[in-house]
């Protein structure tokens, strides 16, 4: 189904998480260290990510995955203490699973940070609001007419908003649109997403304009 | 009735000083009031025996009333005052009456007498003599009123000291209990301060006095409480750390054993061997349930749990915590729309999983879970129909690891369960409780705050 880099220092886990996924039709490159898994990036479509590592950490994987690209990266952890889930998300990581991990669960993350397109019909021809285009079918959103590069949770979180322009849509309702995680989610995922969302089309992120916020009640794309 | 230290140091003090000046000053007054009478009697007497041997003239016998009045005379001055007897004879300044018939007695029988007579509140001195004429006797009356005034004088000064003396007794009295209740006002505040918790709390020793002696047992105390203190917090953070550890080392390789279990799940196999791999995948899955319990348990333990706080929808959201583990439509459900409170909403459903859980295998159906909205608060009931709890069991229904009936077979639960709904309960500041519906079945209670109220 997918290609999967799983980068995983021990190796029981590593085995046992190979098997699993593989059982469950994905091909997985699994791998011991984040130097290794940093030269497969390429042929990946998700990494799977250990946060402890031996060598370079998994923070620092996740930063150079998200300068390299927009590879989704799903943390896996044996530690879900508060600051290292924090930290991880704001290294860039889509989404997070605490270890240990039953294989289904995971396997549902991963299809959630890979699906494509959004809910709702796809209307024909890209949209435009304000300077920033997006077109729901070919799935390519760009600003002032360059194309602007989106990881796959952030297309569609910014596909989820911009579906409902101007209604105000709660954490807990995106992390069940887009990340598939029902009423049980950590909001923080969706907040680090935004964040990250807000870099690469807002012309001034600290005052946003596309995508706002609602203290108290969520997001809303526009009004602009 | 007790009175304070003060007070009884005051009192004390007070009197002993009285005492000590009365002791002092009663006695010297005494004393001298005796020897300036003695020596006052003494010169009245002395003055009286030399008259009578100056004067008496020898002459013819019996003694005319004119002889008596010149004898009398002989012996009168300024101070004194006198008569002369002879049988029946008497003449002189002072009336014989003054005399007594006790001193005249004395007189007669040969002896030099004297008798102190108020008259007019004035003190006196009559002393009588026999003299060389036969049947002769003269008596002369002194006023002993220079000593009475010395003596008074005396008195005067022994008051006066005496007074001074209880003041002085009282101020140093005063000062003695300040610097006795300093220290003792200085070891209560410490003391004070150690029970409110501050073992850092220490006494100034000052001097080498018994004060200062038990200001030196008392940091030592302090020091050797402080140590045991530090002793118990680390033996106690170890403990936890310890469980924080384990569990942390205990997941690992649960990790790798859970991420193949569930491929043991999937071999359609009737063998021993599937058999025995299906125990070891459902126990596997048991004891991750019961490490990550731990885990949880321990961040409570160690102040690590912190609130992801969200707005959330909590009917939406105990509909979700219902579907996610199949009990939608086993349950009985009363949750209002709109109720929108702030809150952690993983912390939410692991509660209510918890709870409806509980409920599902001990209780008997309906089960109903209820939600309502009060002022400043959200307020979750889980009820169950079963036989409820008994009443022993309540007040320990929350502790860990607590079976209702410890023969009873190992549930499906890790035994922590009610104690992780309640920390999260109370980490919210809210409150979580348990107790037996009148008519039948177990009921249990989550409230919590809600600051934003409903919306």
């Amino acid at each position: 189904m997918s290609r999967v880099l799983l980068i995983e220092d021990d190796h029981a886990v590593r085995d046992g998480l190979r098997l699993a996924l593989t059982r469950q039709g994905h091909v997985v490159d699994a791998v011991e260290t984040g130097e290794e898994g940093l030269e497969r990036l390429a042929s990946s479509e998700v990494l799977v990510l250990d946060l402890m590592l031996p060598g370079i950490d998994g923070f620092e994987v996740c930063r150079r995955v998200r300068a390299a690209g927009d590879l989704p990266i799903i943390m896996l952890t044996a530690r879900d203490d508060d600051m290292d889930v924090v930290a991880g998300l704001e290294a860039g990581a889509d989404d997070y699973v605490v270890k240990p991990v039953r294989p289904r669960v995971l396997e549902a993350r991963i299809r959630a940070v890979l699906r494509r397109g959004a809910a709702g019909e796809a209307r024909s021809g890209p949209e435009r609001h304000g300077a920033l285009t997006i077109d729901r079918v070919g799935l390519v959103v760009s600003k002032d007419g360059t194309p602007v590069a989106l990881a796959p949770t952030e297309l569609r979180l910014l596909l989820e908003l911009s579906g409902t322009p101007g209604r105000v849509l709660s954490r807990q309702q995106l992390l069940e649109s887009v990340w598939d995680h029902g009423y049980l989610g950590d909001s923080r995922i969706v907040d680090a997403c935004v964040q990250r969302l807000r870099s690469k089309i807002e012309d001034d992120s600290a005052a946003p304009v596309y995508v706002q916020t609602l203290r108290g009640f969520g997001y809303r794309f526009g009004p602009l | 009735m007790t009175f304070g230290l003060r007070t009884r140091l005051v009192v004390a003090f007070a009197l002993v000083g009285v005492l000590a000046a009365m002791a002092v000053a009663g006695g010297m007054y005494l004393k001298a009031r005796s020897v300036i009478l003695q020596q006052a009697q003494d010169a009245a007497v002395l003055a009286l025996t030399d008259g009578v041997n100056g004067i008496v003239p020898v002459g013819a016998l019996p003694l005319t009333a004119r002889q008596l009045e010149q004898i009398a005379s002989g012996l009168s001055d300024r101070d004194d005052s006198a008569v002369a007897v002879y049988g029946d004879l008497s003449a002189g300044g002072l009336p014989l009456s003054v005399v007594t018939p006790e001193l005249r007695e004395a007189v007669r029988g040969g002896h030099v007498a004297w008798q102190r007579v108020s008259a007019g509140g004035v003190t006196q001195l009559v002393s009588g003599t026999r003299t060389a004429v036969p049947g002769l006797e003269v008596y002369a009356l002194r006023s002993l009123e220079p000593a009475a005034a010395s003596i008074s004088a005396l008195a005067t000064i022994a008051w006066l000291y005496g007074a001074a003396a209880l003041v002085v007794a009282f101020a140093l009295a005063l000062l003695a209990a300040r610097s006795v209740l300093r220290p003792v006002r200085e070891l209560d505040d410490a003391a004070r301060r150690m029970g409110s918790g501050d073992l850092e709390s220490r006494l100034d020793v000052r001097g080498a006095d018994e004060l200062a002696g038990l200001a030196v047992t008392f940091n030592h105390t302090a020091d050797a409480l402080g140590r045991h203190v530090d002793d118990l917090r680390r033996m106690e953070a170890d403990a936890r750390r310890f469980v924080a550890d384990v569990s942390h080392e205990l997941r690992t390789p649960l990790a790798a054993m859970t991420a193949v279990a569930d491929v043991l799940d999937e071999e359609d196999l009737t063998t021993d061997g599937a058999q025995a791999a299906r125990i070891v995948g459902q126990e596997t899955r048991n004891l991750t349930r019961l490490v990550n319990d731990l885990m949880e348990i321990s961040r409570f333990d160690s102040g690590a749990a912190a609130l992801v706080l969200d707005d959330v929808d909590v009917s939406a959201a105990a509909r979700a915590s219902l579907r996610a583990r199949g009990w939608l439509d086993s349950v009985e459900t009363d949750l209002p729309t709109g109720v929108v409170a702030r809150l952690d909403p993983r912390r939410l459903d692991v509660v209510l999983a918890n709870l409806v859980g509980n409920a599902v295998r001990h209780g008997d159906s309906p089960v109903t879970v209820a939600l309502r909205a009060e002022p400043g608060w959200i307020v979750v009931t889980v009820a169950d129909r079963g036989p409820g709890l008994p009443p022993e069991v309540l007040p320990q229904v929350f502790d860990r690891f607590y079976k209702a009936d410890s023969a009873r077979a190992r549930s499906t639960g890790s035994g922590l369960g009610l104690a992780i709904a309640r920390e999260n309960a109370r980490l919210h500041g809210g409150t979580l409780v348990a107790e037996n519906r009148p008519d039948g079945g177990a009921l249990f209670t989550l409230r919590l705050p809600n600051a934003g109220g409903d919306r």
